[in-house]
């Protein structure tokens, strides 16, 4: 563990500022993760600027119907938001799918978005990993990879410096990027907004970034627009509570006469980002909501997927839940829960 | 036992409890040794198997607050005779990945392992070998398994009786590589005073320990003190000296004060041992009534190429069931692991995992109960050793689990039970460990005022035996609990042997009753029966084993019944309800008995459905080495679980009649959920953990 130093800032300016003048500094949220890296020496920080404090801890009303959580949240009491459980189920029970007890009350919003790979070769240094340490390999590719990703790898081989093939452990994200939410950052150079589905990123030739922040930009809050659909996350995994999911569905339909009028469908535990399931929704809307449409809905997403040695079975167990979630969404009217 | 007894059956709460909530019952890393405490930390081998060809500690000996930094060119040398990986930083040879290469100590634990980062060690390594098989060429027949047991055993013509066979299963069963992850890390730490060492430490056992302690230092007996009166958890991780011990004793005798070691989670995945992978072959072979003409059970596991470890494994396919043509064999391979250990129930966890599961694939065969399989199969003697039994009671165990459970009427047929998108199943599987007791000593000392000390190195790993020993010294003693003040877990007290093999109450609580019933008579013929004014001190003994061992088999069983849903589209599995009942002689205290009972089970369905450390065989090292990714059951994980005992005892085995607890409930459970599995989907797992994957591979869909 490399020594750091720890600093507080009056505001979220000046933490920002602080940051910009650190390149080998980071932010401190519930460091539930991060800290947990430096103990294992994966993050090397030389400055860490505590922003638990800082952002905002508050769910504010947005005037659409829609919400803006503060990046400072715990995600524990955002699971538990009344506003929340009610008009984005899917973001709640997302939330309450991750991690334990103790680490949600802990854990910060915009850290949970923030969350590396928890990939057992990114996790140990003594072993290749081109996320954690770029140029060295991947170990994953053709070692211990049951739980890694079947869309989206970069596939090069293990010594190529481009080959990545883990995926992104957040829940949260997942419903989020169903959710369509925009990300509000504080940067060096001003305020921005990114839709989530442009943060995180494949990992492309540069597996070493998870997301499209630049060094020194801050979430401040993510804003999560009205939804007017029912919706429900589905986590599949290796245990019943405390694991990673294998698979995990975050969906949201909109059926009105037996067709579906809306969709969002986002899958996580297959990439290396949550992954909007954007052509399973192309298809699917206007369709009977029927099995049958749900399952070539999400086969045509998976037509993409390109599983590795010991994973393929992620592909049928994705294709189950989403045609078990999109049909337990159908099932209900969609008239009678949003009134 | 007898309607004597006040307290021994009672379900006594925890005398140590209420100093556990609270805080103030010191594990090791919290004794105060009486002066500021120095901390260790390690660097370990990246590769499995070669030679340390540089290793520079400069940079960390110039580090501020860094005390020493041990290297095998300037750490101490250890007496000869050390085994296995007790021989620390005494040569540059490396053998399994893990291996302590470096030890720094320093004032604080953070200084001590910033400083680990600033070593730089290069090594001359070969490929490392890991990869068990059952057709690698280097197998072996080892001289005899742990515990003493034969290698082999074979009885009859195995293979014409199984040629023979009107109904007959063939089919081998994998076990994984785990780790027993205690809560509490092993942590040790040394003070020395001259040539004296205090060693307070989480162990099995103190006496343990003491040996290694005094060959590795060239010391007497009497030099050594282990102390470890409250211990966070073992399964057999903790039974024996590992490096951490040995390390914190070297440490502060090269620094001049105490030094304390804490394992870090990820290194109890290389420093303290592991349980050994299995691959079984079972062979069964029975008449068209379910009666076993032949048993073959064939085990391959690893050792390590430093040590051998021979786990018993088969052994309970020697005594569970009856068959004329028998035969149980072990063969090994020597890898480049770390040294394996016991592990809760060694051999009888993994062995009757295939055994109970093929009993059960034999059962599918003859379209036959499972449960009346096994009952038609109960030998009225061993069958191997050819013994009455002490007390057997596994019939009855599986009609009283039967009866429990709500068995009677269960349809045979896998695979046509659903509950929405459930697929439900139940399955059975017996239990049993084998009955032993081992040589222990006792001192019982009463004052004038009939207040009574009861003395003697026994070891509570969480078990709940300070209250046990105390409830069976009360009775013995004729007295009340809070009259009996009882002092284990310290080498200085009479010697015990440690918390293992399930004979902890057995030897520490038969000595006790022993001394008791010395202590009395003395009493009673020389005192009339009171205390004396200046008070009475008596040593007692318990020889060993039990005088009717060698002509009775002696051991515990069980049956468990359990209910088994998989999710049909995910392949996730839970276990929603399970009954399980023992045989198990008397139980000493019925609240805490319920918690290792029901603790045992719980590992068992850990087995079954999540535990295994994941072998990278290019990189030789378990790619899961923390608590995230190596899966142990979660409280989510366990349904409701229904645990009763029969009212039995067994006298021959020892005066409390009792069996033993702390291993019968892992056995056998990992079969019951995976029959169960079965019956609800049709899908036969044969290599554990079933984890969902296995249920699209089964399918033929990935």
């Amino acid at each position: 563990m490399r020594e750091f130093r720890y600093e507080r800032a009056a505001d979220p300016a000046a933490a920002v500022a602080l940051l910009a003048a650190a390149p080998d500094g980071a932010f401190l949220g519930g460091g539930t993760n991060l800290v947990d890296l430096m103990k294992l020496g994966v993050a090397t920080p030389d400055v860490l600027v505590d922003v638990r404090e800082l952002t905002s801890r508050e769910v504010a009303d947005l005037p659409d119907g829609g919400l803006r959580i503060g990046a400072g949240v715990p995600n524990a009491d955002l699971a538990a938001d009344r506003r929340v459980r009610e008009r984005f189920p899917v973001l709640a029970q997302a939330l309450l799918a991750g991690a334990s007890g103790q680490l949600r009350n802990r854990a910060t919003t915009g850290g949970n978005l923030l969350q590396r790979t928890r990939c057992g070769y990114f996790t140990d240094v003594t072993k290749p990993c081109n996320k954690r340490s770029p140029g060295s390999g991947c170990g994953a590719l053709e070692g211990v990879h049951r739980n890694h990703a079947i869309l989206g790898q970069t596939i090069a081989g293990s010594d190529d410096p481009a080959t990545c093939v883990t995926t992104h452990p957040s829940d949260m994200a997942v419903a989020m990027v169903a959710l369509d939410a925009v990300v509000r950052v504080l940067g060096p150079d001003g305020e921005r907004e990114i839709p989530i589905a442009e943060l995180h990123r494949l990992p492309g030739s540069d597996p070493s970034r998870d997301t499209t922040l630049r060094h020194g930009e801050l979430v401040t809050a993510i804003d999560v627009p009205a939804l007017g659909m029912p919706s429900r996350y589905r986590k599949v995994r290796d245990r019943a509570s405390f694991a990673f999911a294998l698979v995990s569905v975050a969906a949201a339909l909109d059926v009105r006469d037996g067709v579906v009028r809306d969709v969002r469908l986002a899958l996580g535990g297959v990439a290396h980002k949550p992954w909007r399931a954007s052509a399973a929704e192309y298809v699917l809307r206007g369709m009977p909501a029927t099995e049958a449409s749900f399952a070539a809905a999400v086969e045509s997403e998976l037509e993409a997927a390109t599983p590795l040695r010991d994973n393929a079975f992620k592909v049928p167990m994705a294709r189950n839940v989403v045609v078990r979630t999109l049909l337990d969404l159908a099932g209900r009217d969609t008239e009678r829960e949003l009134a | 036992m007898t309607t004597m007894d006040r307290l021994v059956g009672a379900g006594v709460d925890r005398i140590d409890g209420p100093a556990k909530v609270r805080g103030t019952a010191p594990y090791a890393y919290e004794q105060d040794p009486g002066e500021p405490i120095a901390h260790l930390a390690v660097v370990q081998s990246t590769v499995n198997r070669g030679r340390i060809s540089r290793l520079d500690p400069s940079r960390a000996e110039a580090l501020p607050g860094v005390l020493a930094v041990l290297t095998p060119a300037n750490a101490p040398r250890l007496g000869k005779g050390l085994a296995s990986d007790l021989p620390v930083l005494q040569s540059l040879d490396v053998h399994y990945q893990g291996q302590v290469v470096a030890a720094v100590v320093a004032e604080t634990s953070e200084i001590a392992k910033a400083a680990v980062g600033a070593i730089a060690v290069g090594y001359d390594a070969e490929p490392p070998d890991v990869a068990l098989s059952p057709d690698r060429e280097d197998l072996y027949a080892p001289e005899k398994l742990m515990a003493g047991f034969a290698t082999d055993s074979i009885i009859g013509d195995v293979d014409g009786a199984l040629a023979a066979a009107v109904v007959s299963i063939d089919a081998t069963y994998e076990t994984p590589t785990q780790h027993h992850n205690p809560i509490e890390m092993h942590t040790s730490m040394a003070r020395w005073d001259g040539d004296s060492l205090t060693l307070w430490d989480a162990d099995q056992g103190p006496h343990n320990i003491v040996n290694d302690l005094v060959t590795g230092f060239g010391l007497d007996a009497g030099q050594v003190r282990v102390i470890s009166p409250y211990v966070g958890g073992a399964f057999g991780s903790k039974a024996f000296t590992h490096p951490n011990q040995m390390l914190a004793a070297m440490a502060a005798r090269v620094v001049g004060r105490t030094v304390v070691y804490e394992l870090t989670r990820q290194q109890m995945f290389s420093l303290v041992g592991h349980r050994t992978p299995t691959i079984q072959r079972l062979r069964l072979g029975a008449d068209p009534e379910g009666r076993l003409t032949a048993i073959s059970h064939e085990v391959v596991e690893h050792t390590a190429r430093i040590a051998e470890f021979a786990e018993q494994t088969a052994t309970p396919t020697r005594v569970l069931y009856a068959a004329p043509h028998r035969r149980t064999t072990h063969r090994l391979a020597r890898l480049d692991v770390p040294p394996p250990t016991i592990m809760r129930a060694p051999g009888e966890t993994p062995g009757m995992f295939a055994l109970e599961s093929a009993m059960d694939e034999l059962a599918v065969v003859l379209g036959l109960d499972p449960v009346e399989l096994r009952i038609r199969n109960e030998p009225e003697r061993d069958p191997e050793r050819d013994l009455p039994w002490s007390t057997r009671n596994l019939v009855e165990c599986l009609r009283t689990g039967a009866e429990r459970f709500g068995w009677a009427g269960r349809d045979l047929r896998p695979g046509v039970r659903t509950e929405g998108r459930w697929l439900v199943g139940t399955g059975v599987a017996s239990a049993t460990y084998p009955t032993r007791r081992r040589k222990a000593q006792c001192r019982i000392s009463v004052d004038g005022a009939g207040r009574y000390v009861v003395e003697i190195d026994g070891s509570d790993i969480g078990t709940g035996a300070w209250t046990a020993l105390t409830q069976i010294a009360a009775d013995a003693l004729g007295t009340d609990m809070a009259s009996v003040e009882l002092r284990i877990g310290d080498s200085r007290l009479p010697f015990a042997g440690g918390a293992g093999g399930s004979t902890g109450l057995a030897s520490w609580g038969t000595a006790i009753v022993f001394t008791a019933r010395d202590l009395r008579k003395q009493l009673d013929e020389q005192h009339g029966g009171q205390p004396p004014a200046g008070g009475l001190s008596v040593d007692g003994e318990l020889p060993g084993e039990s005088p009717h061992a060698k002509t009775h088999s002696m051991h515990a069983y069980g049956a468990h019944f359990v209910e088994v849903r998989v999710d049909r589209d995910s392949g996730e599995v839970r276990v929603p309800r399970a009954t399980s009942v023992y045989d198990a002689g008397t139980i000493v205290n019925a609240k805490t008995a319920r918690s290792q009972l029901l603790g045992g089970f719980s590992m068992g369905v850990s087995m079954a459905l999540h535990e295994g450390s994941v072998t990278d065989e290019r990189y030789g090292h378990y790619v899961n080495h923390d608590l995230a990714e190596y899966h142990v059951a979660t409280n989510a994980d366990i349904g409701e679980i229904d645990i009763s005992w029969l009212d039995v005892d067994d006298q021959l085995a020892n005066p409390i009649g009792l069996k033993g607890i702390g291993e019968i409930g892992i056995t056998g459970a990992a079969a019951a959920v995976a029959n169960a599995y079965w019956h609800a989907t049709r899908l036969r797992i044969r290599d554990l953990p079933i984890t969902p994957d296995k249920y699209f591979r089964e399918l033929g869909e990935s």
